[in-house]
């Protein structure tokens, strides 16, 4: 048996999974020391389905930890940015376009030398090995720990970060090094940025995975754990260390993930309806589709594979006001069972309405029988009318396709939704989060730039393919179980060489569970 | 004559992106890199045209190459430099100022650089009031103006200057230099005198940019219709409302080409709007009639934000306002129209401006 947990920004959520099946699951407030609800909801779990530890042998967590430090600016490291591209990218070093206070708090140290590629291999300079060894020199004379590295064009040829990699950990024994090319994609801005966030994660990441590993002893659970990524793979507890940033938006991809295992659909939108706010992705192959354009956080410009996500105002707590009718974004949040008419408090929400138009049956209905019928009608009406607009948005063609509805907030859709095949509520469905966290699945991804002229399309996308296959492996996956889940090409503007980004994701089962 | 600081290039940036009617390059890139130019080297002088003596030498500077390779690979910064010196010593004159040979998109704000860096004051006009996917497609050629001498540089110091038989052969050659440079280079053409300058220019297009950027900035803000007020600030049309239901695509030639199909909401129900689009938006037909075509401008905006949105970022499920923009006088002759009319681009029709269909 495995344990799934999934911290969101109101609830921490565990569940309990045998094999395919549910054996329990709980739910408890998220607490602002986000490991103590973590153990709350995982002992809770274990308690209320009489398991004991021992049977567990997985732990998947999918955590805001990281993401939080980013945002408070706390406990994150003094940061060396080495940027391999001189004589390219001199006018706009590392670090130029975040926000100052951010900046700061991690030291501002940025290293710019000579090397990086041209879009099709060959080198800007050659890499300069006594400059990196003179770099390495400073970063540890100033006793800085962590350091993201970055080459132009890496995603084409990383070779030079890799060895520039090597001098900086010959240089300085106990650094811990960010490989852009490894967690981002081409834009080098964007790219670098999400290789210094990492770096400036590190010590958090080591203390955050002795924590769990510490909590997990005290609950005798002896079984290794993983963090939920952004893409719905897991990773290992050394991995994790090594690359934090890559939770970032784990939630919103464990719930896609979860509703895909629970409705058994692989292509399907999904609208997770949550509290204040609901998400809107798109599952494709079972995993949600990734942003392909810059996303932010923090105030910091990324590029690294977010899921593709629309979030908007509407949620189970969402305000509701009329003349003229006006739903959310203002909500009562996790307050909704002390504030709505229907829990005995004096705020109109969205769960009322949907008491009052008999959607559902919880709390106090005689609380809102006052309501006026042709109000709560309109009400209702425009809350399906949300749903269906954000939904037709992040739809990729006409062609009707399934809903899945996962979330707290699920009971506010009654209706088919315009736009799609079938509608399905899964069992479990407010807890999928938790569930998409459970499921053991490894991934690899590559992209990069191709020249057709010389490649070839055929072979371009073999060689990506096998690549992304290879890494997946090198990930923890049984090969025979790698399955490719998404190929994207994109052809390059303004180029006459034919010159095209590929970019694949291999998937397979976690080889460690075996047929479990 | 007045100074553009940071806040200035922002909104040059933002407004910039409406006159790319989808292409022209992000502006993101060139938009850091003027900032950061001005805060080293000061602010930069934007003089009108008519502050500009006739016989000063103004040479127009921009970035040629793949939109997504500048991403990547980002300037050194002082590429043209060396160029607009090689440029100087050909000529045997000192050039007065540098401007925008292309006010939509990236190349709105690439000569800022060079104005900082140089200590030189910028025009305030560009050569097309809007982006075009060719060098030739200036109205400086119209007006009998050598793209050449042609001075291209890169980052690593090269440089190169060419001298052509006519602008299209300009705009070939700096092509393959372009890609041999890793297909992103600085460039710095059409040296032209002040009193040519004041004939083929389009005037006032610096202003022009950032005032669409501050009206979206402050729209906003202000919660207001953003696409209503980004119609009014730029004098155009208002052509379709509704959403993208396909994106058909193909790489010709370098060009990024395709459709985008549209279903038509609000007064436009039951009306089908097809966006050609190379680069730039082409033409946009409704229930298979061209009612917009280039020159004009085609501006797509998204609907709910007013966000302008590119032609690579075009998707199914976009909630969009399509403006129609008449083009600068300039292209509307028959010269004009020989240069970047509808059958330059393929199309077997007379060009009809923007207003005689929407006006009124």
């Amino acid at each position: 048996m495995r344990i799934g947990v999934d911290v969101g920004g109101t609830n921490t959520d565990a569940a309990l999974m045998d094999g395919e099946r549910v054996v329990g699951w709980h739910k408890t407030p998220t607490t602002p020391e986000v490991t103590a609800g973590i153990t709350t909801a995982m002992r809770t779990v274990l308690e209320e389905s009489k398991v004991p530890a021992q049977q567990i042998r997985a732990v998947m967590i999918g955590t805001t930890h990281f993401t939080n430090a980013v945002v408070e600016r706390k406990r994150l490291m003094q940061t060396a940015a080495v940027r391999l591209g001189l004589p390219a990218t001199e006018c706009l070093p590392p670090m130029v376009d975040w926000p100052p206070d951010l900046r700061d708090t991690i030291g501002n140290h940025k290293y710019l030398v000579h090397g990086g590629h041209e879009f099709d291999g060959r080198e800007i300079s050659p890499l300069d090995e006594d400059e990196v060894r003179e770099v390495a020199k400073d970063i540890k004379s100033k006793g800085i720990r962590a350091v993201a590295i970055s080459a132009v064009f890496s995603p084409v040829n990383s070779s030079f970060e890799e060895r520039a990699a090597e001098i900086i950990q010959d240089e300085i024994p106990d650094v811990s090094v960010s490989l852009s090319h490894e967690i981002g994609r081409i834009g080098i801005l964007e790219r670098e940025n999400a290789a210094i966030v990492n770096a400036c994660l590190g010590d958090l990441a080591s203390a955050i995975v002795d924590s769990f590993r510490k909590a997990l002893k005290d609950m005798k659970i002896d079984a290794p754990f993983y963090l939920s990524q952004n893409d719905g793979t897991l990773m290992g507890a050394d991995f994790a260390e090594k690359y934090p940033v890559l939770t970032f938006a784990s939630g919103p991809t464990n719930s896609m993930r979860g509703a895909a295992f629970l409705s058994g659909a692989q292509d399907a939108m999904v609208v997770d309806l949550g509290g204040t706010t609901s998400d809107v992705g798109m599952l494709l192959r079972g995993f949600p589709r990734e942003a392909s354009v810059a996303v932010e956080i923090s105030g910091v410009r990324t590029n690294f594979r977010m899921p593709d996500v629309y979030s908007f105002g509407l949620g189970g707590g969402s305000l509701i006001s009329d003349d003229p009718l006006k739903i959310g974004p203002e909500s009562v949040g996790y307050e909704l069972t002390t504030k709505g008419l229907v829990f005995g408090g004096s705020v109109l929400t969205t769960t009322d309405l949907a008491v009052a138009g008999g959607l559902v049956d919880i709390g106090d209905a005689s609380a809102v029988k006052h309501l006026d019928s042709t109000f709560v009608g309109q009400a209702l009406d425009e809350m399906q009318s949300m749903v269906e607009v954000a939904v037709d948005r992040m739809k990729t063609s006409a062609e009707p396709v399934p809903l899945i509805l996962v979330g707290g907030g699920t009971i506010l859709v009654s209706r088919q939704v315009k736009g799609t095949s079938e509608m399905i509520k899964p069992d479990h469905f407010s807890v999928a989060n938790a569930i998409g966290a459970a499921i053991a699945q490894v991934g690899g991804e590559t992209d990069r730039v191709f020249a057709l002229e010389e490649l070839g399309r055929d072979e371009a996308l073999a060689q990506a393919r096998q690549e992304a296959t290879d890494k997946a492996v090198a990930a923890g996956a049984r090969e025979e179980t790698v399955t490719i889940v998404d190929v994207e090409e994109v052809p390059l503007a303004y180029l006459p060489s034919n010159a095209v980004r590929i970019r694949v994701k291999a998937v397979g089962d976690l080889a460690l569970l075996g047929d479990g | 004559m007045r100074l553009l600081h940071p806040k200035n290039v922002e909104d040059i940036a933002l407004g910039a992106a409406v006159l790319g009617t989808g292409g022209g390059g992000d502006p993101y890139i060139g938009k850091l890199m003027g900032i950061s130019a001005i805060q080293e080297f000061g602010p930069v002088t934007l003089l009108s045209l008519d502050e500009i003596d006739d016989d000063a030498l103004i040479v127009p500077t921009a970035m040629m190459g793949a939109p997504t390779v500048m991403l990547e690979k980002l300037p050194k910064g002082d590429e043209i430099i060396k160029a607009f010196y090689a440029l100087e010593s050909y000529l045997g004159q000192k050039i007065t100022a540098t401007m925008s040979a292309e006010a939509g998109g990236l190349n709105s704000v690439t000569p800022l650089t060079v104005a900082a860096r140089l200590r030189i004051p910028m025009v305030d006009c560009d050569g097309m009031g809007r982006a075009f996917p060719e060098l030739q497609m200036v109205t400086a050629t119209m007006y009998g103006i050598s793209s050449t001498p042609f001075a291209i540089g890169d980052e690593k110091g090269n440089s190169a200057i060419l001298n052509t038989i006519n602008n299209r052969w300009t705009e070939t050659f700096s092509r393959s230099i372009t890609v041999d440079m890793g297909c992103a280079a600085m460039i710095a053409c059409y040296a032209t005198t002040g009193k040519e300058l004041k004939e083929w220019a389009v005037p006032d297009t610096m202003t022009l940019v950032e005032d669409i950027g501050r009206t979206i900035r402050e729209a906003r803000q202000a919660k207001a219709d953003v696409v209503e007020t980004v119609r009014e600030s730029v004098g155009g049309f208002e052509v379709f409302k509704g959403k993208i239901v396909d994106v058909r695509r193909r790489t010709e030639k370098g060009f990024a080409k395709g459709e985008a199909v549209m279903e038509g909401v609000d007064e436009y129900a039951s009306q089908t709007l097809e966006l050609d689009f190379q680069n730039e938006n082409l033409a946009a037909k409704v229930d298979g009639e061209i009612v917009v075509s280039v020159p004009d401008l085609i501006t797509v905006l998204d609907t709910e934000t007013g966000e302008p949105i590119t032609t690579e970022t075009l998707r199914y499920g976009f909630r969009v306002t399509v403006l129609g923009i008449p083009c600068n006088e300039k292209w509307r002759t028959p010269e004009g129209l020989e240069l970047v009319g509808p059958r330059y681009f393929g199309y077997d029709i007379d060009w009809v401006p923007v207003e005689e269909r929407y006006g009124n």
